[in-house]
């Protein structure tokens, strides 16, 4: 039993119908109680879809659980398919019907509906939403995936060879895959790629077919298209991508693995981006050395890893996932950057950690962003899950040349401006302009930190009044930071009481 | 102003099929804001925290008094002892929450299903914690209960825990049903005028504040989906005060006056402390009326609360009942509200979701009440919608709210008369 406050990952089944809803002439047949037809409003509000989830679902009763739930099952199963007239369907159990153990799978086999049926095992009381959406995709893939199509023998990209791909891993209330997919849809149209088919996001199973046709494929996000490119890897014998898009450097690596998988040449990788020069420009400098801390799912955790090092200069003091199947990676990135990778879904343990880092902006999720509220820190949201903010009616992807560009704004924009931050230094005291005041351009809607509990040092060590109120002169963001060098030097120095000297003795050990 | 209504028995249609409401474990998210030193720990599974977390956008609220204790395949399987597990998380969750004075165990459909006893579990741990923390448990599942229902078996473990009248009590009342502050402040102020004196309120504000029950106990209910806790609430010995429900200037006058002619208020005493209420709501309900009047309205099953909004929309507003869907109807709890609703409305009990929307489609009403997954799909394709949350959020009873309750259902047509540029 785990105490859980709030989850970063629903239950599986929620990502088998973000897979269905992604999809066209898909019905899922969901065998669940009476309230998890809930999820509905995941699509409906949160994504502002126009029409319901093509899901069916059982919504027993406790006086159903007295009679015949399978008998229900098969009523539902039968019904959405003369109802829905669906190409293909999927069906499975929900957390609870998992339990009743009514076998959803062999009961719509003896229906002999006139369309194939998959039946999805998904794990509820030990996976979670990433696995239930890649689950499904690979075992649509498994069910549908065509032969692979023959090719003559002239070498890729030359005459009547234009090279194909698949674009693999976009889903429903997926983090603005819809943008990304278009960005990297025409990348690869610009690089002479022809697109077979792009799933699940805006695919039939029909369209499944078709998969075989493609040279190779592009893995989007890993988290729910990994497995389906590895057995589309082993069994129609088509490589993927491992690259994924996001930022310059990422969107350049990108371009040269598609060519040499497509046999088409990489110029696009050379393209000036203005993402680039935008951090490269005099105004950015103050961007140097930020503390940035980061949690999400893996993908999107470790694209922002190597964008706040390598292209925007933060230093990064923190870098996490909820995303147990790709700890591995995402530990040895950590590494590389010269801390510890935190592995976790528990969201108390995140804000811990957040508020331990003395981070100047926070990257993470919606939860990320509620913490960074408390704890009066910038935030921006890099990664699922998602609230109806990352839902933007403008395109604004986070892939590709483009999407680095969103990215490059959406990350400085909770940031104190260039000059601002330097004013704010000189000018402590102004009774307008102090460190606790909001950026300006983010008006009364910024964070405002919250006071923090200003304590007399802490243990062995007294600060006195003067150095205290020369502390309250530092901005709110560093303050947390040079208490501790300070106190942390005190003790090293042996000195119990700090005075204005020690802090600036201290200020002069650790300046960088 | 009423046009005169033939008192109506309507045939009340059953239907079965896909219901598209949330479980009981929903009314958490209003239930833990109203008493302030309560926490409710779901005993569930991953899809419950989900729920909970997703029905209403929660998440603004900076520490949560919900969590959810998540069942695991360990526990399943009988690797792990449930009640010590269970217990563990209890005592990790009260040194987390020291300021926690009442404590709900809400079981789950999955508890349910394993038969998981959080009675007995929140009796053990009642005598472990008593010293600090009072622990209760009722069921929130969707196998049991829907959306509202959850608020009923809540406040009917209260009623069980409830301490007994004095010996020498005087009649009391106790208004039950989750009001909003300002509504219950409201009613208090008019019983006080009136002289029924102290009046209570169910849920409480505070754990400590559970109100004695006995014979002496007087109760109005305040919200009509709550059978089980009349139920246990007669079993104590009170005596339910039947009314229709305070929606709207005169379903508020009537709840009003059943509570005054039960506690013996004369009736010029009475009509002297609603008069400026009444005539504030009028005024309000009557700028309303306009835009509302002659508009149909359709409502799908959702908080139970459709048939006194639907006797209010159409007595008091003008508007044309098509069909008005509700999960159960109390027949007893609604006997006032049913007389009153206009003869031929279609009452349907129960839900099947793709059947309703055919009729909803074939009916194309100018306004739809309907939950979250139904609204923009609806909206998309033309039939403009009121969610049915909002009434759950929003204070709608009595006087004062009467003007706020009605521009509820104004807002969403307002909007689309506002609309120069709508989608195609």
């Amino acid at each position: 039993m785990q105490l859980t406050l709030w989850t970063y990952e629903g239950p599986p089944h929620v990502g088998a119908i973000r897979v269905a809803t992604a999809m066209h002439g898909l019905h899922y047949v969901l065998h669940a109680p009476q309230g998890d037809t809930y999820a509905d409003l995941l699509f409906t509000m949160i994504e502002r879809r126009n029409a319901r989830p093509p899901v069916t679902y059982t919504t027993f009763q406790a006086q159903d659980l007295g009679s015949d739930t399978a008998e229900l099952f098969k009523d539902a199963a039968r019904g959405a398919y003369e109802r829905f007239k669906p190409q293909a369907m999927i069906v499975g159990a929900s957390c609870t019907a998992e339990l009743l153990q009514d076998d959803p799978g062999g009961l719509a086999k003896t229906l002999g509906l006139p369309i194939p049926v998959v039946a999805l095992d998904l794990p509820a009381y030990q996976k979670k939403e990433n696995f239930g959406a890649a689950e499904t995709f690979y075992q649509l893939v498994r069910a549908f995936a065509g032969p692979r199509r023959a090719r003559n023998e002239a070498p890729l990209g030359e005459k009547g060879q234009k090279p194909r791909c698949n674009l693999l891993g976009a889903t429903a209330l997926g983090f603005r895959h819809r943008d990304d997919v278009a960005e990297i849809s025409a990348l690869l149209e610009k690089m002479g790629v022809e697109i077979v088919v792009s799933a699940p996001l805006g695919a039939t199973p029909m369209d499944f077919q078709r998969l075989g046709e493609a040279d190779f494929n592009v893995v989007l996000y890993p988290e729910t298209a990994l497995p389906a490119a590895q057995w589309l890897q082993k069994h129609r014998g088509q490589p993927f991508t491992k690259t994924v898009p996001i930022g310059v450097g990422a969107t350049r690596d990108f371009i040269r693995e598609v060519a040499a998988l497509a046999g088409v040449d990489a110029t696009l990788a050379d393209q000036e981006s203005r993402a680039s020069w935008w951090s490269s420009s005099v105004d950015s400098t103050y961007l140097t050395a930020k503390r940035v801390f980061i949690f999400g799912d893996a993908t999107h955790a470790l694209a922002a890893a190597r964008i706040a090092k390598q292209e925007l200069g933060f230093d990064v003091v923190g870098l996490g996932t909820y995303s147990r199947e790709f700890a591995r990676e995402v530990r040895s990135a950590a590494e590389a950057l010269g801390i510890e990778a935190l592995i976790t879904d528990d969201y108390l343990e995140v804000e811990r950690a957040i508020s331990e880092s003395h981070a100047d902006l926070v990257l993470g999720t919606q939860m990320e962003r509620h913490i960074a509220k408390r704890l009066g820190l910038p935030c921006a949201v890099i990664s699922a899950p998602v609230h109806v903010q990352d839902f933007p009616a403008r395109y604004s992807p986070q892939m590709g040349f483009e999407g680095a560009c969103v990215i490059f704004d959406t990350w400085v924009h909770p940031l104190m401006m260039g000059l601002e931050e330097h004013l704010l230094g000189m000018f402590r005291e102004d009774p307008e302009f102090h460190g606790a005041a909001a950026p300006s351009h983010l008006g009364a809607q910024a964070p405002i930190a919250a006071p923090a509990p200003e304590t007399n040092g802490s243990g062995d060590i007294v600060w006195n009044a003067e150095a205290e109120k020369e502390l309250k002169k530092i901005p709110f963001f560093v303050r947390g930071k040079a208490r501790g060098n300070t106190e942390k030097y005190a003790r090293e120095q042996g000195v119990g009481v700090i005075t204005v000297g020690t802090l600036y003795d201290a200020k002069a050990h650790f300046g960088r | 102003m009423n046009a005169p209504f033939t008192a109506s028995c309507a045939p009340i249609a059953h239907e079965r099929g896909q219901r598209e409401v949330f479980c009981g474990l929903t009314s958490i998210v209003w239930l833990h804001r109203k008493i302030r030193d309560a926490f409710f720990l779901v005993v569930g599974s991953r899809t419950c925290a989900h729920l909970i977390q997703s029905a209403a956008g929660v998440m603004i609220f900076a520490e949560p008094r919900f969590a959810t204790a998540i069942l695991e395949e360990r526990d399943l399987a009988g690797i792990a002892d449930m009640d010590d597990e269970l217990d563990r998380v209890v005592a990790q969750l009260l040194s987390r929450r020291p300021d926690i004075k009442m404590l709900f165990l809400v079981a789950s459909c999955p508890s349910e299903v394993i038969k998981l006893d959080l009675k007995r579990a929140a009796q053990r741990q009642s005598r472990v914690h008593a010293s600090r923390t009072r622990i209760l448990s009722y069921t929130g599942s969707g196998v049991e209960t829907t959306f509202t229902q959850g608020e009923d078996a809540c406040l009917t473990a209260l009623i069980e825990e409830a301490p007994a009248e004095s010996n020498d009590a005087r009649p009391h009342l106790v208004v039950v049903g989750a009001l909003a502050e300002v509504v219950e402040d409201q009613f208090a102020r008019l019983f006080q005028d009136m002289g029924v004196g102290l009046t209570r309120f169910l849920p409480m504000r505070n754990a400590a504040e559970i109100p004695p029950l006995g014979p002496q106990t007087l109760f109005l209910l305040a919200q009509p989906f709550l059978g089980d806790a009349s139920r246990a609430l007669q079993s104590r010995g009170a005596r339910r005060i039947p009314a229709p429900f305070p929606l709207g200037e005169e379903g508020t006058t009537a709840w009003l006056r059943a509570a005054a002619d039960a506690f013996g208020v004369p009736a010029s005493r009475f009509e002297q402390v609603v008069a400026p209420g009444r005539a504030r709501a009028r005024a309000a309900l009557g700028r309303q009326r306009k835009r509302l009047e002659d508009k149909s309205i359709f409502f799908f099953p959702d908080s139970q609360l459709e048939v006194p909004l639907a006797r209010f929309l159409a007595r008091e507003m003008g508007m044309k009942l098509t069909e008005v869907g509700s999960p159960y109807l109390h027949r007893e709890l609604l006997a006032e509200e049913l007389a009153m609703l206009p003869a031929g409305v279609r009452l349907v009990e129960g839900q099947d979701v793709d059947a309703q929307l055919d009729r909803c489609r074939a009916e194309q009403p100018d306004l739809t009440v309907c939950g979250l997954g139904l609204a923009n799909p609806l909206e998309a394709e033309k039939l403009a919608t009121k969610w049915s949350i909002e009434l759950l959020f929003s204070p709608i009873q009595g006087y004062e709210q009467a003007g706020d309750l009605a521009e509820l259902f104004a807002r969403p047509l307002e909007r689309r008369a506002r609309l120069e540029v709508a989608c195609n």
